[in-house]
């Protein structure tokens, strides 16, 4: 082509690279609230007796001679009568600031099996325990998003190669892979744009494509669900107009060298954590994180070094949003007949509770409207001061 | 208006070809598919009696594999094999659509195995669904809608994946230990397979079809078995038809899927499916009509059924309503190359990378459907900024892996023919290297369309 035929059509394909609403950069109309919240799905089923080990309850000890529990095994004491795994010990500032908490004895209120699937199922439909129908399924964040006045397409983002059941359903929402990318030379884009120029859904979502791969870190292709990039990806958009994130980390399900594997579990988690305090800088303030995993594991450690699918476990919170620096919850005990079907610790309270606590607090959603739609039938109960 | 001949591969097949000619017509589509299933006899795949015989072995092999060297080298090889053949059956499923003269077949395959879905799973569906696909749906693409019912709801992938193996009806000689009925496949069945979720069927009937159901199982190397203990005795009302006698009889399942298949709310479930698929997301009502109508008129003919929907104008619309799912946009892009027969020597390595990677980047991982429901049919559902990015990021990449590329000026002549848009042919010629070329041309609405 001649240079002048390229000159006018780059011109114009400049012009309409920047009429494009999302490529200008616009303030977003009526944002939600400037809370921002992170749920990250903990899969496999964390064990939360040794993530929080009671290690004051002399059952601990007794059900897993073979753990090292405790702060005399390495274990960072909290209140006394918990304590932290070492796995967690780049999060000891947070727990310190008040920025990291955990709720001891709590479980979705899946009973009946013990499956990896069901259970996540559940814990992102947010069901009363019933297993979501496999068609017409949707998750409790993506009906939160239909509630919240303001919510938009790009309000909450899905992260990660992983379906998360968690956002699907009607109300629009973000997801990106953070590995995706859309690199070329600058002319070729602007070949690009000029193709698309007539065509709106392919204009629009390329123009976003454009905005989305250049943002966040730079992650190699294949390494999209590192905790750096998932976490990394979350701040950067979060730090924007973007208010909710969701993601999930595999790696819980320890039936096996728990010691070793939860160890490298809870160290990427507390990585991503930092990622995300790090990167949302003066907007961590207002964050608060919910790690949360469909079951706990059985009281008892099993023959090779590690425990089973169980019930009762732990939610772990953090966020400068949130009033961190202690346990919530009450404490069942761990004598034989403490525990669920003696095999497993009590669960005391729904982990739909606190999460529909912290959804009131930061968004101001009525109780109700959580009770019902969000979280179907939910006993709130009283308010465990999750947030400060 | 009637269907041109680039419609009728883009809208019907698997797109345009250097090597092969499209098809003149509607009635050129409809007799490439009433021949001979040409592109199965060149590139075959193995079907399920194969593939689930290996993913049986697999767990034994998985559990014995701590406990020496030589077991730990069995389960590699067989799990290595498993996978082997799963990555390069995508990449002969590509190269049949590449290929084949007869794209019909394959667009049909796809939307058949979508409407019977059934995702790669664990036991038994470990790595093994495309069995499923090639002798329980393929086959019967071109018959009757209730030899295809049949096939697809009675085979052990369905049986096993909507939990039917375990459902024994209340008063089966097997509940007298425990269990009961499990009402899953009979409510897919009515939902999704044949009425609809509107249509006129009630709770009642769910529990009648399920008790009708059970006994359908498979046997502990994977094959069709009829369990008599688990079989409720009969006999059941399904939509006001009796059913079956006091002994359990898998002829009365045959006899009520045989009436379901003709059910007229079936008729009009499954043709506003098969409108919405090849020609709109949103169909005129009076092409669904007819096709209704002739659904009814000859038994659920599909054949018959297609040259309905082929000959109605609104196949014949020149604007490009529908957008090719990745796995047809793949195919698409491939045929256009004539890189088919490359596609047949890649390693699994080559695959994993070149095509499943970029396949669920596009949010279609292959046979890893996220429901019974299927993929989603809406534009909106596919070109999503994550979608379309993973789409054009393959399409500006995938030219550097090919030995020689044509000149972009005549590759969009290829790829889109009449179909080319001015801004697309331009973009062809001002690109800075025929790979950008190739991949402009690739990445435009007008061939990601169809």
């Amino acid at each position: 082509m001649t240079m002048l035929d390229r000159r006018r059509f780059l011109t114009t394909a400049a012009c309409s690279l920047a009429a494009s609403p999302l490529v200008t950069p616009v303030a977003f109309a009526a944002l939600p609230s400037d809370h921002r919240l992170v749920v990250v799905i903990l899969r496999g089923g964390m064990d939360g007796l040794d993530v929080l080990q009671p290690y004051g309850d002399p059952g601990l000890a007794a059900l897993r001679p073979g753990f090292e529990i405790g702060p005399g095994a390495g274990a960072m004491d909290l209140t006394g009568f918990h304590a932290m795994h070492p796995g967690l010990a780049d999060l000891a500032p947070l727990w310190r600031a008040g920025e990291l908490g955990f709720a001891q004895a709590v479980s979705t209120p899946y009973r009946d099996g013990r499956s990896h699937f069901d259970g996540q199922d559940i814990l992102e439909a947010g069901t009363a325990g019933d297993v979501p129908s496999l068609t017409r399924r949707d998750g409790w964040l993506n009906r939160l998003l239909s509630v919240l006045p303001g919510a938009e397409g790009r309000t909450a983002f899905a992260i990660g190669r992983d379906d998360m059941l968690l956002l699907r359903g009607t109300a629009p929402h973000a997801a990106w892979v953070p590995d995706a990318r859309l690199e070329m030379e600058a002319a070729t884009r602007d070949l690009l744009m000029h193709v698309y120029h007539d065509d709106p859904l392919f204009r629009d979502k390329a123009a976003e494509a454009l905005l989305l791969s250049a943002q966040g870190p730079a992650v190699k292709v294949g390494r999209g669900d590192t905790v750096e990039a998932l976490f990394g990806f979350a701040a950067t958009q979060l730090a924007g107009e973007s208010r909710i994130a969701a993601m999930s980390l595999s790696g819980w399900d320890t039936h096996r060298g728990q010691p070793r594997q939860l160890s490298r579990a809870l160290q990427r988690l507390s990585q991503g954590i930092l990622t995300l305090r790090d990167g949302l800088g003066p907007a961590w303030s207002r964050t608060t994180v919910l790690a949360m995993t469909e079951f706990g594991r059985t009281a008892r450690e099993n023959g090779t070094n590690g425990t089973d699918h169980g019930t009762g476990g732990t939610l772990i919170a953090a966020g400068g949003a949130i009033a961190g620096g202690q346990v919530w919850g009450a404490w069942p005990g761990l004598g034989e007949a403490d525990l669920l079907d003696r095999r497993d610790l009590m669960p005391l309270r729904d982990v739909r509770a606190y999460a529909a606590w912290a959804l009131h607090g930061l968004y101001g959603v009525d109780r109700r409207v959580l009770s019902t739609l969000v979280f179907p039938g939910l006993e709130m109960g009283r308010d465990p001061g999750l947030l400060g | 208006m009637s269907l041109t001949p680039t419609l009728a591969a883009v809208r019907f097949g698997t797109g345009l070809s250097p090597r092969h000619g499209s098809p003149s017509g509607a009635a050129d589509v409809l007799a490439g598919l009433l021949g001979p299933d040409e592109a199965a006899q060149a590139i075959p795949l193995e079907g399920w009696n194969i593939l689930v015989r290996r993913s049986i072995a697999w767990g034994p092999l998985r559990r014995a594999r701590n406990d020496g060297e030589a077991e730990k080298a069995a389960y590699d090889a067989h799990y290595g094999k498993m996978r082997q053949v799963f990555f390069s059956t995508l990449a002969r499923v590509l190269a049949r659509a590449a290929t084949t003269r007869d794209g019909f077949r394959e667009r049909l395959q796809w939307f058949w195995a979508d409407h019977f879905t059934i995702p790669d799973g664990l036991g038994r569906r470990r790595l093994s669904v495309a069995g499923y696909h090639e002798d329980a749906i393929r086959p019967h693409v071109a018959g009757r809608f209730g030899d295809l019912l049949e096939a697809a709801v009675t085979h052990p992938a369905m049986v096993d994946y909507l939990d039917q193996r375990h459902s024994m009806g209340p008063n089966s000689r097997r509940a007298r230990n425990g269990g009961g009925l499990n009402e899953n496949l009979a409510r897919e069945l009515l939902e999704l397979h044949t009425l609809g979720v509107d249509g006129p069927y009630s709770q009642g009937d769910v529990r009648q079809l399920a008790e009708l159901l059970t006994g359908l199982s498979f046997n502990e190397v994977g094959d069709r078995h009829f369990r008599n203990a688990y079989a409720e005795p009969g006999p059941e009302i399904v939509l006001g038809r009796s059913y079956g006698g006091q002994k359990s009889d898998p002829e009365a399942i045959r006899a009520v899927l045989a009436d379901l298949s003709i059910h007229p709310a079936t008729a009009r479930h499954v043709s506003g499916k098969l409108a919405r698929h090849f020609v709109s997301d949103d169909p005129p009502a009076d092409l669904i009509e007819t096709m209704t109508m002739r659904w009814i008129a000859t038994d659920g003919d599909l054949p018959s059924v297609y040259a309905v929907m082929l000959d109605h104008p609104a196949s014949a619309e020149p604007e490009l309503r529908k957008v090719r799912q990745p796995l047809d946009y793949i195919a698409a892009a491939t045929r256009a190359l004539d890189a088919g027969e490359a596609l047949l020597s890649l390693g699994t390595r080559q695959i994993r990378t070149g095509l499943a990677l970029p396949l669920e980047l596009m949010g279609q991982p292959w046979q890893k459907v996220p429901g019974p429901d299927g993929w989603p049919e809406a534009a909106e559902d596919w070109i999503t900024p994550q979608g379309l990015a993973a789409r054009i990021d393959w399409a500006m990449r995938m030219p550097d892996a090919l030995p020689a590329l044509p000149d972009p000026r005549a590759f969009v002549d290829v790829a889109l023919g009449p179909l080319a848009s001015e801004r697309t042919r331009f973009a062809a010629r001002a690109a800075e290297s025929r790979a950008d070329g190739i991949g402009l041309i690739l990445s435009a609405p007008e061939f990601h369309r169809r």
